[in-house]
C-alpha cells in the first residue's frame, strides 16, 4: 500500500503544496519540448516528401552547428558564419539529392533508410576532419542570443526563467509556425504533400521531384541548424549531441510521422512528461528516468494509436 | 469531319508526331518502329490487345520513358530527352490506368495540385496569404470550381479521395488533368472497371472537353463501342507494332485488326 501511496498520491500532493516548483518543472519541460519538436520537425519534413526516415537528421544538427562555430573560431564574423552555415546546408541538400536520392529513386524505403545511415557516418567523418572532434562552445553572445535569468516571484517561491530558454521557445515557435503555413497554404507546400502521396501523379502534373527533394532537405537543414544553435547553447556543440535526435523518435511515434502539429504536440508532451516524471517520480527509483521515460510513453502510445496522435489514418480500399 | 484529306493541311495541324519510335527493356521490345501523329483538336484512340504496348506508348509521349530509337515531335519541336514534369510544362496532361491520386488530399486539393504549374505568385506572399497571392489563389480556385461543376463532383469536394469509389476517383483524376489546361490530354483506359452508367458519364465528359475547350485527346480504351463512337482516328498496335491507322470505320474493316482481335482461322 505504501508504494501505491508514493506513486499515486504523494507526487500530486507535492505539486499542490509547492506550485512554484511545479511551474518551474513545467516551464523546463515546455522548453525542451519545443526543442524536441523542432528536431522532430526535421524528420517530418523529409518523411512527408520522400517517405524516408532520415537517420542523418541528428548529425545534421551537429554538423550545421559545427560549421557555424568552427568558422567563427577561424575568424569569420558570426553572422557571415551563420550565412555560410545556411549555404552549407543548401549544398548538402543538393548533394544528397544528386548523389543519394536520385540514383536510388524507386528503391524500397529500407534501402533509402540505410543510405541515410551512410550519410550519418560520412558527415561524422567530414565534421571531425574539418573541425576536429573536441566539443566546442556555442557562440551565444556573438549571435546576440540573450543570456541571464529572470526570477519571478509566484506562489510563494521564485521561478527562474533563463533568457536563452525564452529565446529558444520563441524562435522555435516562429519557425514551426512558418513551416506549418508553408506546408498547408503555399503552392510548394501543396506540391510537397502531393509528392508525399504519389510520385507518379506528382510528376504528371508537372512537379519536379528533384526540386522538391532539394527544398525539403534544405528546409530540414535549416531546422537542424536552428536546433543545433539552441541545443548547442545549452549543452555545447559535440558529436554526442546527435543522441538527442533519437529523442525525436518517441516524439514522432506520439505525433505521427507525417504531421507537423503532431510533432509539436508530441514534442511538448514528451518534454513535459520527462521533466515531471524525473522530478516527481524519479526519486522513487533513484532518479535518472528522464533518459528512458520518453520511450516508455511512446511504447504505450503505439499500443493504442499506431498512426500517432495526428498521423494520417491509413486508408486503403480493398 | 476534322481530319482533312489534304495531306499538306494535315501536316500543319499535327500537334504531336511519333516517328519510328522503338522502346526496349533489356531484351524485351515493347515498341518497334511505331509512327503516327495526333492532330490538333482530334480525339485519337490507341487500341490493341493486352500487352500491345499502348501504355508504353503513352509513357513515351509523357516522358516517363524515353524511346530507345526514333523521336517524338511536339508542337513542331523535336523533343530532347524528356522528363515527365517537362512534358507537363509543355502542355501534356495524363491520367493513369490504375488511378494515381494524392489519396490523403481532398478532391479540391487534388485538382488544385493540377494548377501548380499555373501559379506564379511570390512565395512569401503565399506564406502570408496576402496581396497578389490571395488574388491568384482565388482565380485558380474559380477555375477549379468550374471543373468540379463540369465533372459533377461538387458533393465530394472535401472528401479525401482515398475514400471515394473507383469510378469517382477516375473522375477526380480527369479533373486534375483538366486543371492543367493541357493542349494534349492523354487518357489511359478512362473507363476501365466502370459500369454502363459511369461509362456513359465519362464518355460525355471526354466528348465535351474535346468540343468545348478544343482539347486534343489521345486515349487508350478497350471498350470498342466507346472507341468507335468517340474517336476521330484510331491507331491499332499489336506486339509493339502498328498494324492499322485510320478512321474508326476503316480500322473496323481492316483484316489485320480483325485477326488481331478475333484470332486467325487455322
Amino acid at each position: 500500500m505504501d508504494i501505491l501511496y508514493k506513486i499515486f498520491v504523494e507526487p500530486f500532493l507535492f505539486m499542490v503544496e509547492a506550485p512554484d516548483l511545479l511551474i518551474q518543472t513545467l516551464w523546463e519541460g515546455l522548453v525542451s519540448g519545443v526543442l524536441y519538436a523542432l528536431i522532430a520537425l526535421g524528420f517530418v519534413l523529409i518523411f512527408k516528401a520522400s517517405g524516408v526516415f532520415n537517420f542523418a537528421q541528428g548529425i545534421m544538427v551537429v554538423f550545421s552547428a559545427l560549421i557555424l562555430v568552427g568558422l567563427y573560431e577561424k575568424g569569420v564574423p558570426a553572422f557571415l558564419a551563420l550565412l555560410l552555415a545556411i549555404g552549407a546546408m543548401l549544398v548538402l541538400a543538393v548533394a544528397v539529392e544528386r548523389v543519394v536520392l536520385r540514383p536510388l529513386v524507386n528503391q524500397p524505403d529500407i534501402i533509402l533508410f540505410m543510405a541515410t545511415f551512410g550519410l550519418t557516418y560520412f558527415l561524422i567523418g567530414l565534421g571531425e576532419l574539418i573541425f576536429g572532434g573536441n566539443p566546442k562552445e556555442m557562440i551565444t553572445s556573438a549571435l546576440f542570443l540573450p543570456q541571464g535569468t529572470t526570477e519571478l516571484e509566484m506562489f510563494g517561491g521564485l521561478v527562474r526563467f533563463q533568457h536563452l530558454d525564452i529565446a529558444a521557445a520563441v524562435i522555435a515557435s516562429i519557425m514551426i509556425g512558418v513551416l506549418a503555413v508553408f506546408f498547408s497554404k503555399t503552392r510548394i507546400g501543396r506540391a510537397l504533400r502531393a509528392v508525399a502521396d504519389s510520385h507518379k501523379a506528382a510528376l504528371s502534373v508537372g512537379i519536379s521531384l528533384n526540386q522538391i527533394w532539394v527544398i525539403v532537405w534544405f528546409a530540414a537543414g535549416i531546422v537542424a541548424l536552428v536546433a543545433g544553435i539552441m541545443w548547442g547553447a545549452r549543452s555545447g556543440v559535440s558529436f554526442s549531441l546527435q543522441i538527442i535526435a533519437l529523442k525525436a523518435l518517441p516524439v514522432l511515434i506520439l505525433g505521427g510521422f507525417t504531421s507537423i502539429p503532431g510533432a509539436i504536440i508530441g514534442g511538448l508532451i514528451i518534454g513535459v512528461g520527462e521533466k515531471l516524471g524525473e522530478f516527481y517520480w524519479g526519486p522513487l527509483v533513484g532518479g535518472g528516468i528522464e533518459t528512458w521515460l520518453a520511450y516508455v510513453i511512446a511504447l504505450l502510445f503505439l499500443l493504442y494509436r499506431p498512426q500517432g496522435l495526428f498521423g494520417e489514418k491509413i486508408i486503403e480500399r480493398i | 469531319m476534322r481530319a482533312p484529306d489534304n495531306p499538306v493541311a494535315a501536316k500543319q495541324d499535327v500537334l504531336l508526331a511519333v516517328d519510328n519510335v522503338s522502346l526496349g527493356f533489356g531484351g524485351v521490345k515493347a515498341l518497334s518502329d511505331v509512327s503516327f501523329d495526333i492532330r490538333k483538336g482530334e480525339i485519337r484512340a490507341i487500341i490493341g490487345p493486352n500487352g500491345a504496348g499502348k501504355t508504353s506508348m503513352l509513357n513515351c509521349i509523357n516522358g516517363f520513358y524515353y524511346p530507345t530509337e526514333g523521336q517524338i515531335t511536339f508542337k513542331g519541336v523535336k523533343r530532347p530527352k524528356m522528363r515527365p514534369y517537362l512534358a507537363a510544362r509543355g502542355g501534356i496532361a495524363r491520367t493513369f490506368q490504375n488511378v494515381a491520386l494524392f489519396k490523403s488530399m481532398s478532391t479540391l486539393d487534388n485538382i488544385m495540385a493540377g494548377r501548380s504549374l499555373k501559379m506564379h505568385a511570390n512565395f512569401f506572399w503565399q506564406l502570408f496569404r496576402h496581396g497578389p497571392a490571395m488574388k491568384e489563389e482565388a482565380a485558380h480556385r474559380r477555375v477549379v470550381e468550374d471543373i468540379i461543376d463540369f465533372l459533377e463532383i461538387q458533393h465530394i469536394r472535401k472528401t479525401p479521395v482515398g475514400r471515394l469509389p473507383y469510378g469517382l476517383q477516375k473522375r477526380v483524376e480527369l479533373g486534375r488533368a483538366l486543371a492543367m489546361e493541357p493542349e494534349l490530354l492523354l487518357l489511359d483506359e478512362p473507363m476501365a472497371g466502370m459500369n454502363l452508367e459511369e461509362k456513359e458519364d465519362m464518355s460525355r465528359f471526354i466528348f465535351e472537353v474535346n468540343q468545348q475547350f478544343g482539347t486534343t485527346i489521345a486515349l487508350i480504351e478497350h471498350d470498342m463501342g466507346v472507341v468507335m463512337d468517340l474517336s476521330d482516328r484510331v491507331v491499332v498496335l499489336e506486339y509493339g507494332r502498328k498494324i492499322a491507322d485510320g478512321t474508326p470505320d476503316e480500322v473496323k474493316r481492316d483484316q489485320r485488326v480483325i485477326d488481331a482481335y478475333l484470332g486467325v482461322a487455322h
